[in-house]
């Protein structure tokens, strides 16, 4: 990426709403510069999902404007500007793992070899050397999740949209892979943003945790996580990161107008 | 966590234990359940002759030969002073074999294509597929004359025409289920290929054709079966004496005389489709190597 513009996502106004009436989400604005890791967290129905959808134009905005690296969405995902990860792992179990995460590249033209040397490099950036010829279901739940992430940042998207990739999985491996995530973030160097439910998940991850609130979706809150990096087991338990908890929690719960009741977002832990 | 571990001799040498027993009590059933028809065919003959009950129908030599005298009947002559009875039977099933695998092949192209073309299109899907269904409601033997003396005046060969007849029969299945199995791949395995701006050609090959397999062969099994059935039909009006259908309306006109010929023939009809279907198991096997539950 030579060039690249520093502000990777850039979105003014962005509202979304559904032919149902629902407004999923009004007068957006958000930047995120490269290198960041973003979180979106809010209750369910806040439009989270819909907004990073959007960012990768898998749906169209009802009006704003969204740019990524300094180009509208659709042809920032022409451009092959970004990977996706699901909440499940969307892999073909009909493919290896190896050619699950080469999938991208035959559709970027790559010849064998080259495929071939990028996969080799993601499986141990995602440590599942030696599983190359495994079929995805003989794989657990995190290890299908790190093969979806290898296959998104096989081509050297500038961007990486996860969308609750860990909801998934059990609160063990999940604490695992936030870990292996930010040593990818850091060896990769691209731009993240998460969408998820978790609280502890988003603060522990992100440079900053953009906390929305429903009915419709806006930006309640975008707090700035001063932890220091790299991030290790120590810091979930650094005071600073209770408070930084706790400002998410009465962020969402503000967003939520009940401030008396900042514990019981029912959907939040 | 990495409970994937290769796997070890003995286990291997275990695999192979299991797989043997698994063959065995295969092999086990099919025999049981041979004997088991051997026993009620007989018994039935039996009881019947000796209580002698007419009802639904008179039991005799004629109307229910016994299975040794079917089975004998493969090593009579067929004609007088010719060669046994299995050769004329193998030649005609090997004509007819051609005939419904050039029609089976046939019609699994067009129904696939068909599929293809209409999980592109919901408008062609609307326009068209009644009519696709509405082909199937048209007997083959209403049709067969047309095809055969239509084609046969364009210098077309019998057999061709057969095989026409057979992927009339074959292609409506696979297009059906394939067209179901094209539109079913995972709304979130899609929006994957969108995001790599997957062209529709890569979008099909890549994803929807490899996601309907399992479909797809669910038609090719039922098409494998159908495909004979077409060809030995389609051979009746079409006058082809060469094949199983020929040979089945000529064993039925000599039916008093020599019912056993018939019932051989009938023999050799049914291990045709049993090949058939055999052939497309098999290849489907080799094909779908996947999750076990996904194995329909």
């Amino acid at each position: 990426m030579t060039a690249a513009p520093s502000r990777v996502v850039e979105i003014r106004g962005l509202t979304k709403s559904f032919r149902t009436g629902v407004t999923a989400l009004q007068e957006i604005d958000l930047e995120i510069e490269a290198r960041e890791f973003v979180s979106l967290i809010g209750p369910s129905g806040c439009g989270k999902s819909t907004l990073l959808r959007i960012i990768g134009d898998l749906i169209p905005a009802t009006s704003g404007t969204v740019l990524v690296n300094g180009k509208a969405a659709h042809q920032a995902r022409l451009d092959h500007d970004y990977g996706i990860v699901f909440q499940d792992s969307v892999l073909y179990d009909w493919r290896t793992v190896a050619r699950n995460v080469s999938l991208p590249l035959e559709m970027l033209r790559w010849n064998r070899a080259k495929r071939q040397a990028r996969v080799k490099e993601m499986l141990e950036l995602v440590e599942l050397t030696g599983f190359e010829s495994n079929r995805p279901w003989q794989l657990s739940g995190g290890m299908q999740q790190r093969v979806s992430i290898a296959r998104a940042l096989s081509f050297d998207p500038a961007l990486l949209l996860m969308d609750e990739p860990f909801g998934a999985l059990d609160e063990m491996t999940r604490e695992r892979l936030n870990m292996e995530l930010l040593q990818i973030w850091a060896k990769a160097g691209s731009t993240v943003v998460f969408v998820t439910h978790s609280i502890p998940e988003a603060v522990f991850l992100s440079t900053r945790v953009v906390v929305m609130s429903a009915r419709p979706g806006r930006i309640a809150e975008v707090i700035e996580v001063d932890l220091p990096q790299p991030r290790t087991a120590t810091t979930r338990e650094e005071p600073r990161f209770f408070e930084l908890v706790t400002s998410v929690r009465e962020a969402l719960a503000a967003g939520r107008g009940d401030a008396a009741r900042p514990a019981a977002a029912e959907d939040l832990y | 966590m990495a409970q994937v571990a290769a796997a070890s001799p003995s286990e291997e040498r275990r695999h192979r234990g299991v797989a043997r027993r698994v063959a065995a009590t295969r092999a086990a059933t099919i025999v049981l359940v041979l004997a088991a028809l051997w026993g009620l065919w007989e018994g039935y003959k039996w009881l019947w002759e000796t209580t002698g009950w007419t009802w639904p129908f008179v039991v005799d030599d004629t109307t229910m030969p016994h299975l040794h005298d079917i089975v004998g009947a493969f090593g009579d002559p067929a004609t007088a002073g010719g060669p046994a009875l299995i050769h004329p039977l193998l030649d005609a099933a090997w004509f007819t074999a051609k005939e419904a695998l050039a029609g089976f092949l046939l019609g699994a192209a067009i129904g696939f294509a068909l599929a293809v073309v209409l999980a592109h299109s919901r408008l062609l899907e609307r326009g068209l597929l009644p009519y696709i269904v509405a082909s199937q409601t048209v007997p083959i033997l209403a049709i067969a004359p047309m095809v055969v003396v239509g084609l046969g005046s364009k210098g077309v060969e019998g057999w061709k025409s057969v095989a026409i007849l057979a992927a009339y029969l074959t292609f409506f299945p696979v297009a059906i289920n394939t067209l179901r199995g094209l539109k079913s791949v995972d709304a979130r395995a899609l929006e994957l290929m969108h995001s790599y701006a997957a062209s529709r050609w890569h979008v099909l090959w890549r994803l929807r054709v490899p996601a309907s397999l399992p479909y797809i062969f669910v038609a090719l099994r039922i098409s494998a079966t159908a495909s004979v059935i077409g060809a030995i039909i389609g051979e009746t009006p079409a006058s082809i004496q060469e094949g199983l259908g020929g040979a089945i309306v000529n064993f039925n006109q000599y039916y008093s005389l020599q019912p056993t010929f018939l019932w051989a023939t009938n023999v050799i009809c049914a291990a045709l489709g049993i090949s058939f279907f055999a052939l497309v198991a098999i290849t489907e096997r080799l094909v779908l190597r996947r999750a076990p539950e996904n194995i329909a």
